[in-house]
């Protein structure tokens, strides 16, 4: 069962990443505008 | 007469006179809506109208970065915003984008937004930070949860399953302590303030299962019910974000709408030179020039100049009330002919009657102890569930059990009956009908006001700009067809209500060249040697037929034109009902409800819409107090009062009754006294909003029911002994689940179409109908 102490601090640490990205993103703006995202998306520039 | 009278005098007279007049150009001073950044660059918002689609948002970003010194330009399609950034070396001016955004079609006008709006976005994103570290917390926990349960009715050694324990409580002990502090110091200001609210079960909910689950694992226990605790959370959090994402949006497009209104007030100072400013920074004392057709910004004394103002939107009265110097005006009175200098005596945002704002305090605070659904529930459901975990531990005690084994029961007890689908309740189906409702056109201020429009029993209406349009329009056709065409022609040059009812008629043609407004008169030009003039009777010479069209139309006024020494023509000019308003009223009634006509004006004008809406209870000549008294007589009778209404004077009433809506073009004070507000020129929504408060009412009522049927399954099985963390996890989101599917069901909003109404759904895209002149 050693591999527990592996496999627990990868999956915890992969998703303490996840939290991370979504507090960044929330941090930069990025969710201030949720409907103007899809139509930024058609821009091409 | 000093030399700034002077001055005064000369600028009156020009801005009576000018043609240049219908389009103001002075230089306006918008300092106050720049903001600097620490490196030097400006930056400015703009609440923009007519954003549709993608290409607008494209067109209007492209279109300002060519702009000389911007920075760059962003939009929120969300909240209709633009937000414009200037280079640090460039000089900020807000004209040169305004001036871009109308060249390319936008209406747009600076905003400032509040200190309350910042304190609101900050709020909304700590709760999502709380909801992202609570949905974190919940699936890791979750995952060492479900290992803990599978290797119980398997082969996992104790030591695993402690180990398992210790890591769920090093992730969910932090994350619990930061997710939940919403919840904590809401209790903690509910208890100091001597109220228990549903911020108290919960917290005493977490923290114990949070205690009990260490005390379970340093024991080496078989349970333990960390995965409950910040589960909980996450549920509770998500009908937190839901209601404030809600109150942030609705709230956001009520000032866009106030914004693009574009308060402002022309500023004359000392030595006689024009400034315009935004209304909210006039000061008592200050002196300003209310040209012909725009708004009255602020509460003050005429000083110089005579004109007649349409005082409809304070009053309620229709007929113009002539005013000369010394007189007081109210802001919010739309200036007719001439232009006045006036001394403000209140500031804006003190600007109203001091009378109105004491009846309406005193409202408001009545209704503001009216107990709503989601207070009844907590009052009912807090000492019942404590109660119950009393009842568990003292029964398990006196049946011979230990301390340990009674109080991990009663403990259980407040697990399983943590309010999850009680916290989700309400508010989901607030959210749902609330983003419902925006889509045809009705914004809610008060998410409780659903509860109250599902009681209504008698609507009260106001008369002017409530079932009538805001707006005066030409009554019925004229005798004389090119008349009409010449008088709306010339109506494209006066600023004047009663010309922009004719305008219209002028279909795309343009105004005369040369077109001259004179004070107090009328609008005249000379068009192949003949003198066109549209007025007064007495400019034109018109007073027989004008005595005439009024006694014909006692609820109307005339505008007369004359060509050349022709016959004059008088034009019957009234505020139509709204399209749809004898349908909405006939079925109001058809529906048992008892309608009424409460208004400010004179008798003959309310008749004559009471008449034509088949109403038979009307009053007219009715002040502030007397409406209220009569609405608080129909409530002590034990009816259930809907207020409708727009004007200043309608306020208080708006404030006393059950529940209250304004159409948009409503005052200031009675946007802030409704319960919803509805754009557009349709009556339906009054319908709308009663259908929602009815649908919202049941799914609330059949949620708080399946929330209690739940409870009465789930606590004796706790109180029993038999709660284990898989029952618990499944009962907790199983009764969230169903509470929310059920919430979503007051999307399907029957839709109440009109016989013969014009489209009744009107987006959120509508723009508000114009108040006025303005800038």
């Amino acid at each position: 069962m050693n591999v527990l102490l592996l496999v627990i601090p990868i999956a915890l640490a992969l998703g303490t990443l996840g939290l991370f990205a979504f507090l960044w993103a929330l941090r930069s703006g990025q969710y201030d505008d949720i409907e103007g995202a899809e139509y930024r998306v058609l821009h091409d520039d | 007469m000093c030399c700034t009278d002077m001055a005064l005098a000369y600028v009156e007279a020009h801005a009576a006179w000018s043609e240049a007049n219908t389009k103001p150009s002075l230089a306006r001073d918008y300092a106050t809506f720049l903001s600097r950044a620490a490196d030097g660059t400006a930056r400015a918002a703009f609440a923009v109208e007519g954003v549709r689609c993608a290409g607008c948002m494209n067109a209007i970003e492209r279109g300002l970065a060519d702009l000389p010194g911007i920075g760059g330009a962003r939009l929120n399609f969300s909240d209709r915003r633009l937000t414009v950034t200037w280079k640090p070396e460039a000089e900020a001016d807000i004209g040169a984008v305004l001036a871009a955004l109308d060249a390319l079609g936008f209406k747009a006008q600076p905003f400032a937004p509040g200190r309350l709006s910042d304190a609101e976005a900050a709020e909304s994103q700590r709760l999502i930070r709380a909801l992202a570290v609570a949905g974190f917390a919940s699936m890791n926990v979750m995952l060492l949860a479900i290992s803990v349960w599978a290797g119980n009715v398997s082969d996992m050694t104790p030591e695993n399953r402690d180990l398992f324990h210790w890591i769920q409580a090093v992730i969910a002990l932090p994350a619990a302590a930061y997710a939940g502090r919403p919840f904590y110091e809401g209790a903690f200001r509910g208890l100091r303030a001597g109220r228990v609210t549903m911020d108290f079960p919960i917290t005493l909910g977490v923290v114990l299962t949070l205690v009990m689950s260490v005390v379970e694992s340093l024991s080496g226990a078989a349970h333990a019910y960390f995965d409950g605790a910040v589960m909980l959370l996450f549920f509770l959090l998500i009908g937190r974000v839901l209601d404030q994402t809600m109150r942030r949006r609705t709230r956001a497009f009520a000032e866009n709408l106030a914004a693009l209104r574009s308060e402002s007030a022309t500023l004359v100072d000392a030595a006689g030179t024009l400034r315009d400013v935004p209304a909210a920074e006039l000061r008592a004392g200050a002196r300003i020039l209310v040209r012909p057709g725009e708004r009255v910004p602020a509460d003050g004394v005429v000083e110089h100049g005579a004109s007649d103002l349409d005082q409809s939107l304070v009053t309620g009265e229709t007929a113009a009330v002539t005013v000369r110097g010394g007189d007081r005006v109210f802001a919010g009175a739309l200036n007719g002919n001439g232009a006045l200098t006036v001394r403000v005596t209140a500031a804006a945002g003190a600007s109203l009657l001091d009378e109105v704002e004491g009846l309406m305090q005193r409202a408001l605070e009545a209704r503001s102890r009216a107990l709503v659904l989601a207070d009844t529930a907590t009052r009912l459901y807090v000492p019942l569930v404590h109660t119950a975990a009393a009842l568990t531990l003292a029964g398990w005690l006196a049946a011979g059990a230990g301390w340990h084994a009674a109080l991990l029961d009663a403990v259980a007890v407040l697990i399983v009956t943590c309010p999850c689908a009680l916290g989700l309740a309400i508010p989901a189906v607030q959210v749902v009908a609330a983003g419902a409702l925006f889509r045809e056109g009705v914004l809610l201020n008060d998410g409780t006001a659903l509860e109250r429009f599902a009681e209504i029993d008698t609507v009260v209406f106001d008369k002017t700009g409530t079932l009538t349009l805001p707006l005066p329009t030409l009554a019925e056709g004229p005798p004389d067809d090119g008349a009409l065409m010449q008088a709306a022609r010339l109506a494209l040059s006066s600023r004047h209500p009663m010309a922009a009812a004719l305008a219209p008629a002028a279909s795309g043609a343009d105004p005369f060249p040369g077109a001259q407004e004179a004070a107090g008169l009328g609008v005249r030009a000379h068009i192949d040697g003949v003198e066109l003039r549209l007025g007064s009777a007495r400019f034109c010479e018109a007073e027989a037929q004008a005595e005439a069209a009024l006694a014909a139309n006692p609820d109307a006024s005339v505008i007369c034109f004359r060509a050349g020494n022709d016959t004059p023509v008088a034009f019957v000019v009234r505020q139509a009902l709204r399209p749809d308003a004898v349908e909405v009223v006939a079925s109001l009634r058809q529906a048992g409800r008892r309608v009424m006509i409460l208004s400010g004006d004179r008798p003959s004008a309310v008749e004559a819409v009471a008449r034509r809406l088949g109403v038979t209870e009307w009053e007219a000549g009715l002040t502030p107090p007397d409406k209220i008294g009569r609405i608080e007589a129909l409530q002590r009778e034990g009816r259930r009062v809907l207020m409708v209404g727009d004007g200043l004077n309608d306020a208080p009433a708006l404030a006393a009754a059950h529940a209250s809506l304004s159409p948009v073009t409503a005052s200031h004070v009675s946007q802030a006294a409704a319960d919803a507000l509805f754009l557009g020129r349709d009556l339906a929504p009054v319908l709308a909003v009663l259908a929602a408060g009815r649908r919202a009412r049941r799914l609330m009522v059949q949620n708080l029911w399946f929330s209690a049927a739940y409870n009465v399954v789930a606590v004796p099985l706790a109180a029993a002994g038999l709660l284990t963390p898989l029952i618990a996890a499944l009962a907790m989101s199983g009764s969230s689940l169903v509470v929310t599917l059920n919430a979503l069901r007051a999307r399907a909003m029957t839709p109440c179409v009109l016989p013969g109404a014009a489209d009744v759904s009107t987006g959120p895209n509508l723009v508000p109908q114009r108040v006025g002149g303005g800038t």
